[in-house]
């Protein structure tokens, strides 16, 4: 395994003032940045094939490139509104090491040509604001943030924003609304944030963990850097592991090791006596992976080929003690609270799947209310202007899909611990309707 | 099945609460008639100078409000109104869409207990119980469940006025009430600030138990060990069986 990047001196004791931090050789990155033209910083970011750590994976070089060129204020936004759940990755990195952040900021924002950059960072983590604000000062105090950086042409203000509460905030339009100061309600794509994002203007906006690394690779080179990790998913990256595991915490992995050496090596795996049931690769947005998919390597391309994704890079873990159904309906209950309720498929589709899922604990369902639980998630997928209902359809297809008979044992045996009737078993929709008595449906 | 109804036989509180069509909507607030607190003006103002557009201050600044007024009060939501030059319906708005901001009044203690996913696999939803229980009906407490907060490492957790702390057992609820009754930090050996990155090979790290210096032996096995174990993974071997002992021990990082 690869050395560490981001978690080298994490727990160094006072990493978080920047005098400990430029002993560590913190913002030579920025010098040495500042002194090449904004196109060979871009080319570094383009070289080093980084991906966006924040869920989509999305080039962040080619990002920086969408940008239009010119002198209109351009906006770059740091998303910290780390609120998958199941990570916790950008909270360890903002509270223990705010400089690589700021530093990484500079240099993207140097990079993208932007005067103006935010940090929006949730409002639950009071915590790490504080220690943010304190390092923006200090940075701003020692002139690497303000005007003409360092006797360059680079100008550069930095603003904290605290979020509060809002799980959609961490889509990237939602946040720009919400950084207006609106409800985060988001936007319709196109016009991309690159074009027309805050207030209108060119906006880069890339999570926590990408910016923290560009001063890495400004350190490597782009080149050296992109030697770390596969072809198309290069790096290290911070995996969060959470769940039914015994050492649960932060991780930094170089991308392609296998799954298994992350959840068993590193997080130790289930307790003695319990299994994988299954497990999210990133984040509770991610459809479901099976205890034989363990084997295959945690990158961004064979999480996809396996039919889910490496997101956040948030692993849970659920083991073989834990009943799916309540998976299932933790998931979905969530995913209704946090619908900002702006498109019908998600805001409708979230509730009536906690309403089904609620009747199949229950044991009122019947097997075909699980067909019908499907197909309301095939009608959510790609119906609405983000993918908040996305994130709930897709892991919940793959766990109706994948768990298909413990769905229907579990109803079995709820309706009959419950003495409920017998079940309406498989009769087709048409005939239930027609069957009910006169009155019920009109 | 009976179905709770609220006034007017609604089946939702306030959609259909009678609109009284004679009075007109709240307008902006006149400055000349509306007392706001020095600070808070001062405050907001601080924060609107910030941004290229002022309304951007809409979210800190009702941050600002409900700090001192303990919630989003009608008043409070006045105050922000007629430093910023808002409508108070464009606030309250704002207001009911996040979850941190309460349009009703709340106990100044804040208590939430995550009871999303990764905490609920270990035990949130008796902790929230717990946490109920604990804090009784004092008013002066607000024990919430909330979605995931962002640490399920030290899962099943809490934010305690904004201090993350974990992770937590059932007798600890008892514990934080208390603490917070009598004005002291709340478990202060559990709190997140003090815990250690738990990849071993940070310096200093490999703190799933939170020991500041982990011996080599104590360490989680690493790359080509841990593939080798990965294939006997299945039924946890000698190795395993350390490490779990090792699951939240006694944390001694507090030091």
């Amino acid at each position: 395994m690869s050395e560490l990047l981001l978690f080298k001196d994490i727990d160094e004791p006072g990493l978080a003032t920047i005098d400990v931090y430029k002993r560590r050789g913190g913002y030579e990155a920025l010098e040495r940045a500042l002194r090449m033209p904004r196109e060979e910083v871009l080319q570094n970011l383009l070289d080093s094939g980084l991906r966006g750590r924040g869920g989509a994976g999305f080039a962040m070089g080619k990002k920086v490139s969408f940008l239009p060129r010119g002198t209109i204020d351009k906006y770059l936004v740091c998303n910290a509104d780390e609120s998958e759940p199941g990570t916790f990755k950008d909270r360890e990195l903002m509270q223990k090491s705010p400089h690589m952040l700021v530093e990484g900021m500079i240099i993207a924002a140097y990079a993208a040509d932007a005067n103006r950059s935010f940090i929006y960072i949730r409002g639950e983590y009071q915590q790490q604001a504080e220690i943010l604000e304190r390092a923006i000062a200090e940075a701003a105090a020692a002139g690497y943030l303000g005007e003409r950086i360092l006797g360059s042409d680079h100008s550069l203000s930095l603003v904290l924003h605290r979020g509060a509460g809002a799980y959609i905030c961490g889509e990237e339009t939602g946040l720009l609304d919400s950084l207006e100061g609106k409800r985060g309600n988001p936007r319709l794509k196109p016009p991309f944030p690159a074009n027309q994002g805050l207030y209108q203007g060119p906006t880069l906006i890339n999570n926590v963990e990408t910016l923290a690394t560009v001063p890495t690779i400004i350190r490597m080179g782009g080149a050296e850097y992109a030697k770390l990790g596969t072809e198309t998913s290069t790096g290290t990256k911070l995996v969060s592991v959470s769940g039914n595991v015994q050492r649960p915490g932060n991780y930094e992995i170089e991308l392609g090791i296998p799954s298994r050496e992350i959840v068993y090596g590193l997080a130790g795996g289930p307790e003695r006596g319990r299994d994988v049931k299954l497990w999210f690769p990133g984040g509770s947005s991610s459809p479901v992976l099976l205890r034989e998919d363990l084997d295959l390597p945690y990158d961004f391309d064979s999480m996809a080929k396996a039919g889910s994704m490496l997101g956040s890079g948030a692993i849970i873990v659920v083991d073989d003690s834990v009943p799916v159904v309540d998976v299932a309906l933790k998931l979905a209950k969530f995913y209704r609270h946090e619908s900002c309720g702006k498109c019908t498929p998600c805001r409708e589709g979230t509730n009536w799947t906690v309403k089904m899922l609620q009747r199949v604990d229950s044991g009122e369902a019947t097997p075909m209310d699980l067909d019908i639980i499907a197909s309301v998630q095939e009608q959510i997928i790609g119906n609405c202007l983000c993918v908040l209902g996305d994130a709930m359809a897709m892991p919940l297809g793959s766990m109706v899909a994948k768990f298909r008979d413990e769905f229907e044992a579990h109803i079995e045996a709820k309706r009959a611990a419950n003495g409920l009737g017998a079940p309406l078993h498989d009769a087709p929709l048409d005939a239930a309707l027609h069957g009910a008595p006169a009155g019920v449906l009109s | 099945m009976s179905v709770a109804r609220f006034g007017h036989g609604s089946r939702i509180p306030g959609w259909d609460d009678a609109v009284d069509l004679s009075k007109d909507p709240a307008s902006i607030p006149d400055p000349a008639l509306t007392r706001v607190p020095a600070e808070l003006r001062a405050a907001i103002e601080a924060k609107m100078a910030q941004y290229p557009d002022v309304r951007s201050a809409a979210i800190p600044a009702l941050h600002a409000a409900q700090e001192l007024h303990g919630w989003c009060s009608p008043e409070a939501i006045e105050q922000v109104a007629c430093v910023m030059r808002l409508t108070p319906a464009y606030l309250t708005a704002v207001a009911t869409f996040y979850d941190m901001f309460s349009t009703e009044p709340v106990g100044r203690q804040t208590v939430y207990v995550c009871t999303n996913i990764s905490c609920s696999l270990r035990g949130a939803d008796k902790l929230y119980a717990a946490m109920q229980d604990a804090a009784g009906d004092d008013p002066d407490f607000n024990v919430r469940a909330f979605e995931c907060l962002g640490a399920c490492d030290i899962a099943p957790m809490a934010s305690v006025n904004g201090a993350y702390v974990g992770p937590l057992e059932l007798g600890d609820a008892e514990t934080i009430v208390a603490q917070l009754r009598a004005g002291e930090e709340v478990l202060p050996d559990k709190q997140l600030l003090r815990r250690k990155v738990a990849d071993p090979r940070a310096v200093g790290g490999g703190a799933a138990g939170g020991a500041t210096t982990s011996a080599p032996a104590q360490t989680p096995p690493a790359s080509a060990e841990a593939e080798h174990n990965a294939s006997a993974a299945k039924a946890p071997d000698a190795d395993h069986s350390d490490a779990a002992d090792r699951l939240f021990p006694d944390e001694d990082h507090g030091a």
